[in-house]
């Protein structure tokens, strides 16, 4: 496999045009209703020149960014996982017929758009969260058909994050800056003059990497993106300690903080909206007035919402608190244990896109601490456990 | 199936491979049976035989469930009900307690509704050979047990005392009251039952199941228990068992939650690190008791 490769600014048009040749439908971030989303991309001049962004617990904004760069934001706001994971999927369409019903599948012909995805742009948080939906929906007993035919279809076009946002922890769970394995080719956008250090993944890659009219990367080249990398890696807006997240969420399902974090969220379900692994999801029949035509869909569900516990006689999880410590201890814990790697990649959607600016990092920090203190009550050490929640109670749920 | 366009390595290319794989075998896609027989149990539990119109049978094991889908209605989880092992048709015993299991309840032989599975683990009722077997159920919870009593049943030497706790609400709520005397009969299977609200002429026992636990003729120490109720009364009893001296990994809980794929991929029916529907719903005390003590988790 040949070497890192030097594309100059304008030869980035050539990669995308090189995509559509080859059938594909090219999504890339542009600047839609003042935030950075992936959008369908034909011409490189629509990526977002110059934008930067700016977030914070419940914040999110754009601002100017460095005048030359492209790629000069964090993540998009909403991530890859909308295009291979849609928010709404047709499974099947029923028809009423003399002897009962018949079902016809739905196929990838039933999309309006039904080319193969390229996406240009995904970040490290990105990429491995692809590689956490490739494990919960394909390396099981039974697979996901439809994000299967998409994915086997689609090509990763990763963007190392030169800006990374004040809700971003990715190195601190080893998912970025640079991206991980598992795109099909790596950008690093240089400046000075303005170009990318592109690296193929995949064999895929590699082949349209060859397509491409480039120059070897120099030394220069790849000093540049490691100092690059250095740099957005120090000004990681949030960092998370992760070695003893399963043991501890799991031994802290007691814990007085569920209630504290409940008395703020609202149960709004944004986070599991924009978290680029939650993938839980409902099924909702939508028939005709007749009855005779019955679709089957797929949508989206939330942890947070009371009718996605409900079972004959209510809700399983009627409080906030237990819908809150459900998608915690799931993402930082039992994922874990299910799947063989952790639900949360460090993107920091979830803390941006909080109405209520609920931030995860900190509640980490805090249950552990609050742990860390009862277990030294217990053990009749000195000290006082923090005041913020008070120190665990048996029960503290009830 | 949209095909590669170009050479894939790694994830894509087993994701290609799932694809193809799975074009044909969509687990979502529910198969047609019709009903063949309704025979109405309790004023609002109702029985259904299905025969699959492609005519291959259905086979399963004692404890799993399907996806039960009412045409234009929706679909619910619904446990089998009939005998694993022989032929026959596949029956479900449904009580009506939503628009889904109204729809199913109502269903008049003729009716065509889809079914997908089966799926879950059962109760692994061999594993109680040589010993003693204890079932207990609340309510609707007998149905899902009915197949195991009839596995007993079928194979009643291989196993020491049978006994069966049913609690109802009341006695016009007593499920399958042909199959109770009939495997107290010809079965020596001991079925005591117990009912919430006994109406002036009951002579039976009133009063919860839990309490028929510390008296019932079963060898603790070499038993096997099957529960099926309310979270509550399989927690009660399970922890009653315990108390008697069975091993909390031999009290098997059939559980319950919100189920939309029963294929693992919904996501409802997670409890902690469990998925229900795939771990489950069978499961053994020692695993679920620790989970079970936590308010909604």
């Amino acid at each position: 496999m040949a070497g890192p490769a030097i594309l100059p600014s304008r030869g980035l048009q050539a990669l995308v045009d090189a995509l559509l040749a080859r059938g594909y439908r090219v999504l890339g971030p542009q600047v839609r209703d003042g935030a950075v989303v992936l959008a369908d991309l034909t011409d490189i001049d629509a990526l977002p020149l110059g934008v930067g962004d700016e977030q914070a617990p419940g914040h999110y904004r754009l601002r100017e960014g460095g005048a030359e760069r492209a790629f000069g934001f964090a993540a998009t706001a909403q991530s890859p996982k909308s295009v291979l994971f849609p928010p709404d999927e047709l499974l099947w369409r029923g028809r009423r017929t003399d002897d009962g019903f018949s079902v016809e599948p739905a196929s990838p012909a039933d999309d309006p758009d039904h080319r193969p995805v390229a996406i240009l742009g995904a970040r490290g948080c990105d990429v491995a969260a692809i590689a956490v939906q490739d494990r919960v929906l394909l390396g099981r007993e039974h697979v996901d058909a439809h994000y299967a035919a998409r994915r086997a279809g689609a090509f990763l076009v990763a963007v190392t994050c030169s800006d990374p946002a004040g809700t971003c922890f990715c190195a601190s769970v080893g998912t970025g800056p640079r991206p991980r394995a598992g795109s099909d080719l790596v950008l690093t956008e240089l400046a000075d003059p303005h170009r990318y250090l592109v690296e193929a993944g995949t064999p895929a890659g590699q082949a349209l990497l060859g397509a491409l009219d480039t120059t070897p990367a120099t030394p220069d080249d790849l000093a540049a993106a490691d100092e690059l990398v250095a740099d957005a890696t120090a000004r990681m807006g949030r960092t998370m300690r992760t070695d003893d997240l399963p043991e501890l969420l799991n031994a802290s399902a007691e814990s007085p903080r569920w209630a504290a974090i409940a008395e703020r969220c609202l149960a709004c379900t944004n986070c599991t909206a924009v978290c680029p692994t939650c993938f839980c999801t409902g099924v909702q029949d939508v028939g005709d007035l007749t009855g005779a035509l019955d679709e089957r869909h797929r949508v989206w569900d939330s942890c947070f919402s009371q009718p996605y516990s409900y079972i004959h006689g209510g809700a399983v999880r009627t409080w906030t608190a237990s819908r809150y410590r459900q998608w915690l201890t799931h993402k930082l814990a039992t994922w874990t244990e299910q799947f063989g790697t952790s639900g949360c990649v460090g993107c920091g959607r979830c803390i941006t896109w909080c109405p209520a600016g609920i931030d995860l990092t900190a509640e980490v920090a805090t249950i552990r601490e609050l742990a860390e203190a009862h277990d030294a009550v217990a053990a009749g050490a000195p000290g006082g456990a923090p005041t913020d929640g008070g120190a665990p109670t048996p029960g503290g749920l009830r | 199936m949209t095909a590669p366009l170009l050479d894939r390595t790694g994830t894509a290319a087993a994701a290609r491979d799932h694809a193809h794989r799975d074009a044909a075998s969509d687990p979502m896609l529910p198969r047609p049976f019709r009903v063949i027989s309704r025979h109405l149990d309790t004023r609002d539990t109702v029985t259904l035989g299905l025969e699959p119109l492609d005519g291959v049978p259905l086979a399963f094991a004692a404890g799993q469930f399907t996806m039960l889908l009412a045409f234009g209605v929706g679909e619910v989880p619904i446990s089998i009900s009939g005998d694993p092992t022989g032929p026959g048709p596949l029956l479900h015993t449904i009580r009506d307690v939503g628009s889904v299991t109204h729809a199913l309840v109502g269903a008049v032989p003729g009716t065509v509704m889809g079914v997908r599975g089966p799926y879950g683990t059962g109760w692994e009722v061999r594993s109680g050979r040589g010993g003693d077997v204890v079932v207990v159920a609340g309510g609707i919870g007998l149905a899902p047990l009915r197949p195991a009593l009839l596995e007993l049943a079928h194979e009643r030497a291989a196993y020491g005392r049978v006994v069966l706790l049913y609690g109802a609400r009341s006695p016009e709520d007593v499920l399958f009251a042909e199959d109770l005397a009939r495997w107290a009969a010809r079965h020596r299977i001991t079925v005591e039952v117990t009912v919430d609200y006994g109406p002036p002429d009951w002579t039976g026992r009133v009063g919860l199941v839990t309490d028929l636990v510390p008296r019932a003729g079963f060898d603790p120490g070499h038993a096997l228990a099957l529960v099926c109720g309310p979270e509550v009364m399989m927690r009660a009893v399970a922890t009653a068992l315990v108390a008697r001296g069975v091993a909390p990994e031999r009290v098997r809980l059939s559980m319950e939650r919100n189920m939309q794929c029963g294929v693992g991929l919904c996501g409802h029916c997670q409890l902690r690190e469990l998925f229900l529907c795939l771990d489950g719903p069978v499961l053994g005390y020692d695993r679920l008791g620790p989970l079970m003590d936590i308010r909604e988790l």
